[in-house]
C-alpha cells in the first residue's frame, strides 16, 4: 500500500513573528523551520500503522523551494521511505492543492494524508481542496487512524462529538488532534539513512492565484496585567463586572 | 447577485453562532446593496426558521433530501454549491467550525472562488475584496485579497456581534442532485452531544493546566464553569496525559478560541498555548508563580494557589450571581 503524506515547512512554534518589506512578507531572519505539528503526528501514526500491517510505503510531499529540503530530510530521518518536492514558491492554498492532486494522479498512491491546518496560514483548506480536485471522499480533523483487514477505519472530530468512519481507498484524511500523541524524533541511524533515501524534484503545474496577502499586522501590545490580591477575590469579580464588563 | 449563508442546524435548532453568521452576512449585504439568503439542510420547524429573519435573512432555503441525512463533506458541499449557483450568490459565508471549514474549502473549489478562511471582521473593501484574518496561529493578522468573481468566507466564532435587523422572511424549499458516489465516507457511528455548550461558542471559558496536578481536581473547575454558564477547556499536556478529553485542548495545535472571558488556572502561558487563546477579549490568570508568562498576556491576575483561590472565587461568584 502507498500513502502520500503532504507536509508543511513552517516556523517553529516558539518563533517570534516579524514582517519585512513594509509588512508584506514574513521575516525569515533567525527562524527555525519544522515539519508542521499535525503532519509530524500524522507521520508518527503512519509509521505505527506500517509496523502493524507491514506493507505501507510512506512518500512525503512538500510544495516548496529548495529551502524546504532540510524539513523533508527530517521526515525521511523519522522514517518516511521516499520524498517528492514540487519545486515552486506556493502562491496560495489552491496552488498547493493543485500540485498535490497532480502528484497523486501521476503516482499509484492508495490514499493521501495532510495536516488539518498549517500553523502559518491557518487555512485548514488544502486537504479538502485536494479531495475536491480529485473527487475523493475526505475525513477532516481525523482523530484516530487505522488500517485493518485492508480497510481504513477512522474517527473524526465533529462539533460537539465524534464520528467513526470506514472508508474505501482512495481517500484524503486531514490529521488533527489525537492522530498520534507524541511525535517520533529521528534516531542517529535514521538521520544517516535519510541522506540516501530518494528525494525527487518535480516541476509545478500552472494554477493562477485566487487569493493573496496584501499586508500583515502584529497585534496591538497589551496593557499591563492588573494584579488582584489572592485574599480578595471579590475585587476580581468587581473588576470583571464593572471595569471589563464581562461578568 | 446575493449573499448566501450556510446555516447548520443541530437536530433542527440553530445556535448563537448561526445568528453571528447572519449578522455578519447582512452587514456585507448592506455594503453590497443586496439581500441575504440562508440555506439549511434537514428538518427545521417554521418558528425556528423564522428566527433567521431577525438577524437579516430575507429568504431561507430549506433542503430536505434523504441522501443528505448524514453529514458528508462531499455531498453537503455539492448541495451548497448547486444552491449558490441557482441563487447567483457571489459571496458564500460559512461558520469556521470543524464542518464549516471543510465545506467552505470544497465549495470554493466547486465555485472557482477565492476563499478566506477564519475571517474576523467585515471586509475593508468590496472592490478589491479585502478581508482580515488571523495568521501564524494568532500571533499576527493578514489582510487577504480575494481575486475571483465568487468569494467564500468562513467566520471565526465569537468574533462578530449579533446585530438585529428584522426582515420578513420567505421560506422556500429547494432541491439539488446528489450522486451516490458523493456519499462515500459515510459515518458508521456518530456520538454527538447536541445540548452541550461548545468550547468554540462559549462566551466564558474556564481553562486549567498541569498546575492542577491530576484529573481528580477538576471538580472545582467544573463548578466554576457551572456557576458562570461557561465551558471548560485545558492546556495540551492535560489532554495528552488523558486528564481531560482531547476536544478540550486549546492552543496552537488544539482549538483556537475567542471568548469574552478566559480564565487560565495553573497554566504557564507557553507561546503555543497563548496563540490559541489570545483572541479572548479579557483574560484572567491564576498561578502560584509570579513569573509565569501568562501574566504578561493576561488583563487581570492573581498570584496564588488554585486550590485556595478557586474555591474562594466560586463562593464569591455564587453570591455575585445570586445578587444579580
Ligand atoms: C509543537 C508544539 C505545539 C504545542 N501546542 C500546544 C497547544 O496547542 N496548547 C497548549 O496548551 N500547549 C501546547 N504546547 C505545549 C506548550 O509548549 C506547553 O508545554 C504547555 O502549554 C504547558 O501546559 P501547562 O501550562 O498546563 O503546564 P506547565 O507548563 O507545567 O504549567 C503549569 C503551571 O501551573 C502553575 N501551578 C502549579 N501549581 C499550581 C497551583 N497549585 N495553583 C496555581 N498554579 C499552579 C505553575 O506555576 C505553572 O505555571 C505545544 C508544544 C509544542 C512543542
Amino acid at each position: 500500500m502507498k500513502v502520500l503524506l503532504c507536509i508543511s515547512h513552517v516556523p517553529d512554534t516558539t518563533s517570534r513573528i516579524r514582517f519585512t518589506d513594509n509588512d508584506t512578507a514574513f521575516d525569515k531572519t533567525d527562524i527555525q523551520y519544522i515539519i508542521g505539528p499535525h503532519e509530524e503526528l500524522a507521520l508518527t501514526r503512519l509509521l505505527e500503522v506500517k509496523e502493524q500491517i507491514g506493507d505501507l510505503n510512506i512518500t512525503v510531499l512538500n510544495v516548496g523551494t529548495a529551502e524546504t529540503e532540510p524539513t523533508i530530510r527530517k521526515a525521511l530521518a523519522v522514517g518516511a521511505d521516499d520524498a517528492i518536492r514540487v519545486d515552486a514558491e506556493p502562491t496560495d492554498a489552491l496552488f498547493v492543492a493543485k500540485q498535490i492532486a497532480e502528484v497523486f494522479k501521476n503516482g499509484d498512491f492508495d490514499f493521501i494524508v495532510t495536516g488539518k491546518e498549517t500553523i502559518d496560514f491557518n487555512g485548514a483548506q488544502v486537504g479538502e481542496m485536494v479531495a475536491e480536485l480529485l473527487d475523493l471522499p475526505s475525513i477532516s480533523s481525523t482523530s484516530h487512524f487505522e488500517i485493518k483487514d485492508g480497510k481504513a477505519l477512522l474517527e473524526r472530530e465533529i462539533d460537539g462529538g465524534k464520528e467513526e468512519i470506514e472508508v474505501d481507498f482512495p481517500f484524503v484524511s486531514t490529521a488533527g488532534k489525537g492522530f498520534a500523541i507524541e511525535p517520533r524524533i529521528p534516531s542517529m541511524r535514521g538521520i544517516m539513512q535519510a541522506r540516501r533515501k530518494p528525494l525527487k524534484v518535480v516541476q509545478p503545474v500552472e494554477q493562477a492565484a485566487k487569493t493573496k496577502v496584501n499586508k500583515f499586522y502584529l497585534p496591538e501590545p497589551k496593557g499591563a496585567c492588573k494584579m488582584v490580591d489572592a485574599e480578595n477575590v471579590e475585587e476580581l469579580i468587581r473588576l470583571l463586572h464593572e471595569e471589563a464588563k464581562v461578568l | 447577485m446575493s449573499v448566501l449563508v450556510y446555516t447548520e442546524n443541530w437536530d433542527g435548532k440553530f445556535k448563537k453562532s448561526t445568528y453571528e453568521l447572519l449578522s455578519y452576512a447582512s452587514e456585507i449585504a448592506k455594503m453590497a446593496n443586496t439581500e441575504v439568503s440562508a440555506l439549511t439542510i434537514g428538518e427545521v420547524a417554521e418558528d425556528e426558521l423564522k428566527t433567521l429573519g431577525t438577524y437579516g435573512a430575507s429568504k431561507v432555503l430549506v433542503l430536505k433530501d434523504e441522501k443528505l441525512k448524514d453529514f458528508i463533506a462531499k455531498s453537503y458541499s455539492s448541495a451548497i454549491s448547486q444552491v449558490a449557483k441557482k441563487e447567483d450568490a457571489k459571496i458564500v459565508v460559512f461558520a469556521n467550525s470543524v464542518s464549516g471549514r471543510a465545506l467552505a474549502a470544497r465549495t470554493a473549489v466547486q465555485l472557482d472562488a477565492g476563499f478566506a478562511p477564519g475571517v474576523m471582521q467585515l471586509p475593508s473593501s468590496l472592490e478589491p475584496f479585502v478581508v482580515r484574518k488571523k495568521a501564524y496561529s494568532g500571533k499576527a493578522f493578514a489582510d487577504y485579497e480575494l481575486m475571483a468573481d465568487v468569494k467564500v468566507l468562513s467566520l471565526t466564532q465569537n468574533s462578530f456581534e449579533l446585530i438585529e435587523n428584522a426582515k420578513d422572511i420567505a421560506i422556500e424549499e429547494t432541491s439539488v442532485e446528489i450522486h451516490d458516489e458523493d456519499l462515500r465516507a459515510k459515518p458508521k457511528n456518530v456520538e454527538k452531544q447536541t445540548g452541550k455548550l461548545l468550547i468554540t461558542e462559549a462566551e466564558i471559558l474556564v481553562s486549567a493546566g498541569r498546575g492542577l496536578k491530576g484529573p481528580e481536581n477538576w471538580g472545582m473547575i467544573e463548578e466554576m464553569a457551572e456557576i458562570l454558564g461557561a465551558a471548560t477547556c485545558c492546556s495540551r499536556p492535560v489532554a495528552d496525559l488523558g486528564w481531560r478529553p482531547h476536544e478540550e485542548h486549546v492552543g496552537q495545535t488544539g482549538k483556537v478560541v475567542a471568548p469574552n472571558l478566559y480564565f487560565a488556572i495553573g497554566i504557564s502561558g507557553a507561546i503555543q498555548h497563548l496563540a490559541g487563546v489570545n483572541g479572548s477579549k479579557v483574560m484572567v490568570a491564576i498561578n502560584t508563580d509570579p513569573e509565569a508568562p501568562f501574566f504578561e498576556a493576561a488583563d487581570y491576575g492573581i498570584v496564588g494557589d488554585a486550590f485556595k483561590v478557586v474555591p474562594a472565587l466560586n463562593e464569591a461568584l455564587k453570591k455575585f450571581k445570586a445578587g444579580q
